[in-house]
């Protein structure tokens, strides 16, 4: 195994913790918002998912998700771990963007923040959509 | 059915989804959108929003583990997630565009396209000359753990790949799920990677492609959190245990569950497509 591949193991293992972690705290703030949600309205009939509605702006920007999780509503606080979790691979693109600068990789530093200039494309393109 | 109810058997389904999804490199959201929808009688639009999601947590959950292995080739990953991410944007654009029915129907063909595809033999590793001089160039050569100690390998057919990754990455946007079959048969087949590390490989992969196009889902609508709650929390606990089965299971029976059971589901999904059941 040579130098390089060295490197790659410690950052994939580091990258491989970090996911984790996002994944865990994303995880127990859904959890979290899942039992306020069940709490209030697990006795509830379901509500008709057999046709398509659209989530509301409380439950479908961030400025409405965050309103919510202020009022320590259910469903938002689950929309937040969702946006959580979202962010967890955006993260791992821009710890993999530093890992490869510290290997001083010039290919894979521009690679890699093509991919995150897609991915932010793509979240700050649709929220102002 | 109250909510409760239907929020525990969501859970319990996902959950063996997701163990499915991990053992198979599927990502679980191939089997979750005609669960959800064939099953529950879930909107297609909200399966694809809970599925997308899962298929997220699924692949980040399981990267430690799969990382800890040694398999994934993380220079190949982010090489082809140019093709995919660009690609799932696409895709998460015509989702708008085209009728739930031609979805279902879109997504059964694909189901069964990969199924084929997959039941085809895999290839012997290639020689260094028969890779050509790309996957040097792009340092995408590795080395993965056998127990004779590490074994090299190179990328073949670097230019074609990429290609199918980018079909791959539309896929994943236009359907919710990883396209991890289309991946790992652009990886087994064109690129001819050795099958441990292309089905790490994908799942490292997949997190980041499903989250190019989830951003736009959420801002759609299309993500309910009743729904994507249990799919999440399920497939999570279901691929963390895939994860830990994935080492010691034997790649042959991997891909014959994989094959017997996208082929149920894409005959299902054709059918229901076509009636305008879903």
């Amino acid at each position: 195994m040579n130098v390089h591949e060295w490197g790659d193991r410690r950052m994939e293992l580091i990258i491989g913790i970090l996911l984790r972690l996002g994944v865990m705290i994303a995880g127990a703030v859904v959890f979290f918002g899942a039992v306020i949600y069940l709490i209030r309205n697990g006795g509830a009939p379901l509500p008709d998912y057999k046709s398509f509605h659209g989530e509301t702006v409380q439950l479908s920007t961030v400025e409405g998700i965050l309103a919510g999780c202020r009022q320590f509503r259910g469903r938002a606080i689950i929309q937040l771990g969702v946006l959580l979790l979202i962010a967890t691979p955006v993260a791992r693109v821009v710890f993999s963007a530093v890992a490869f600068a510290f290997e001083k990789d010039k290919l894979y530093v521009c690679i890699t923040l093509f991919v995150l200039a897609v991915l932010l494309f793509s979240l700050v393109g649709s929220s102002l959509g | 059915m109250t909510i409760l109810v239907f929020t525990v058997l969501v859970a319990v389904s996902s959950f063996m989804a997701g163990l499915v999804g991990a053992l198979t490199g599927l990502g679980g959201g191939v089997v979750l959108v005609p669960l959800l929808t064939m099953a529950f009688g879930v909107d297609i639009r909200y399966a694809i929003g809970a599925s997308l999601i899962s298929v997220i947590a699924t692949s980040s959950g399981a990267a430690a583990a799969y990382v800890r292995e040694g398999y994934s080739n993380i220079r190949i990953g982010m090489f082809l997630e140019i093709a995919t991410t660009v690609g799932a944007i696409l895709g998460a654009m015509i989702a708008t565009m085209v009728s739930a029915r031609a979805i279902a129907v879109i997504f059964g063909v694909v189901l069964l396209v990969s199924a084929y595809l997959s039941s085809r033999k895999q290839r012997e590793q290639p020689t260094a000359e028969e890779c050509g001089s790309l996957s040097e160039k792009l340092r995408l050569s590795g080395s993965y753990p056998t127990p004779n100690g590490p074994r090299s390998y190179c990328v073949c057919n670097v230019p074609a790949g990429f290609s199918l990754m980018f079909t791959a990455g539309t896929l994943s946007g236009l359907l919710g799920i990883g396209s991890g079959a289309v991946k790992v048969l652009a990886m087994d087949q064109a690129m001819r990677i050795p099958f441990k590390v292309s089905t790490t490989t994908s799942n490292f992969m997949i997190g980041v492609t499903a989250a190019a196009s989830a951003g736009l889902y959420l801002s759609r609508g299309y993500i309910d959190p009743g729904l994507a709650m249990p799919v999440m929390l399920g497939v999570l606990a279901g691929s963390l245990t895939g994860a830990k089965l994935l080492v010691k299971a034997k790649t042959k029976s991997l891909r014959l569950v994989f094959s017997l059971v996208i082929v149920a589901l894409g005959i299902e999904m054709i059918i229901n497509g076509i009636r305008g059941t879903l």
